[in-house]
């Protein structure tokens, strides 16, 4: 952990230094790319308006309980710890949501139990898709995503299947 | 998809709410959420000017450059439609190093440039092209090494061993990366059609 704490001070430093050492202009550079950030800034508003309403409202409608009892049944039948599907629901759509939930799971069920564990791995082994895919395409203006959702959605499927499996395998249930 | 999705969620969230009777805190999360959108732009914003000035400077020293030479075998691979040495390909590797170091803050104002270069290159401007999906489909996977917000929270919850869910995270997150990927070559099917 004491890598990342040193990388972006580093990072920083050494651009700069290099930048003056080969002769760049570098505050000059640097504002440029910022002016450019933030019209990038200003593009991806609306996007994350629209994404973020919709998010907390779905997530304050207690609709995650109700898909929770749903899918229980079928997540016992395949070994799938029925704690974490709140986790494993939430994750794709709210990265905030999903950083609460596991805080949650770990206080809980212990951080070093099979839950605990689990929970771990399929919040740090996936990303939160909703978000990416509207920051992203909002950045570019587009508004045919085409397959994104589709795949980004069954990576997220197996991102949790996998976890409770990787977990099982490798530290034990 | 997108539209279906967000109207589906919304049925739902309204659905579930009047049978629950949660319509008061569905109605005040609709008014919080929108707001919390402009903080979370706001925190965005200095981030997005930071690493875009950083990644600027990087550029004119020609260090972009250099990286995108040394991850050409890979992305000639999952994009041969961008040309190598473009400001898109520079980009796009600046924002898979991120990515791979853990930097997430800096992951995402460095896809998001690139996400501005590839719309420059692509034909059918309201449609994404298909660099654009497998880019954005593999930033919806997770492509770090070391999750660090996960280690911290798994450390505060007093685990003996936060990072020994390493090789677990690794294989989950190869396998769903693979799935994507795979998933991304199989529906791109014909070339899209423009509007």
């Amino acid at each position: 952990m004491s890598f990342s704490a040193w990388l972006i001070p580093l990072l920083i430093t050494g651009l700069f230094s290099w930048g003056l050492c080969s002769g760049v202009d570098v505050f000059d550079c640097f504002l440029q790319g910022a002016k450019e950030g933030l019209k990038t800034a200003a593009s991806i508003t609306p996007a994350l308006v629209c994404l973020l309403t919709v998010v907390t409202m779905f997530r304050h409608s207690g609709t995650l309980d109700v898909l929770t009892g749903f899918l229980r049944p079928m997540a016992q039948l395949i070994g799938f710890p029925a704690e974490v599907l709140p986790l494993a629901l939430l994750r794709p759509v709210s990265g905030s949501g999903g950083t609460a939930l596991l805080h949650q799971l770990l206080e809980e069920y212990g951080p070093d139990s099979f839950i605990g564990r689990g929970g771990s791995v399929l919040a740090a082994a996936s990303e939160t898709t909703f978000y990416a895919i509207a920051v992203y395409y909002g950045a570019a203006g587009i508004r045919r995503t085409r397959h994104t959702l589709a795949a980004a959605l069954t990576g997220d499927l197996t991102a949790a299947l996998v976890s409770a499996l990787a977990v099982s395998l490798l530290l034990g249930r | 998809m997108m539209n279906g999705i967000l109207t589906a969620l919304l049925i739902f969230s309204v659905v579930t709410a009047a049978f629950t009777g949660r319509m008061e805190a569905l109605s005040a999360a609709a008014l919080s959420g929108c707001g919390e959108a402009v903080t979370l732009v706001i925190t965005l914003t200095g981030m997005l000017c930071l690493w875009s000035g950083l990644m600027e400077i990087a550029r004119r020293c020609r260090l972009t450059e250099a990286l995108a030479r040394l991850l050409r075998p890979l992305t000639r691979w999952l994009f041969p439609t961008v040309p190598q040495g473009s400001p898109a390909m520079q980009a796009i590797c600046m924002n898979l190093s991120a990515n791979l170091l853990g930097l997430g803050n800096a992951a995402t104002p460095l896809g998001l440039a690139a996400m501005r270069e590839l719309q420059k290159l692509n034909p059918h401007k309201a449609a994404a092209s298909n660099a654009m999906v497998t880019f954005v489909a593999m930033n919806t996977a997770s492509l770090q090494l070391i999750p660090t917000t996960c280690a911290v929270l798994r450390q505060q919850a007093g685990s003996a061993a936060p990072m020994e869910i390493l090789p677990a995270v690794w294989l989950t997150g190869l396998s769903s990366l693979a799935v994507v990927l795979l998933l991304d070559r199989l529906l791109r099917g014909k070339p899209h059609r423009p509007e």
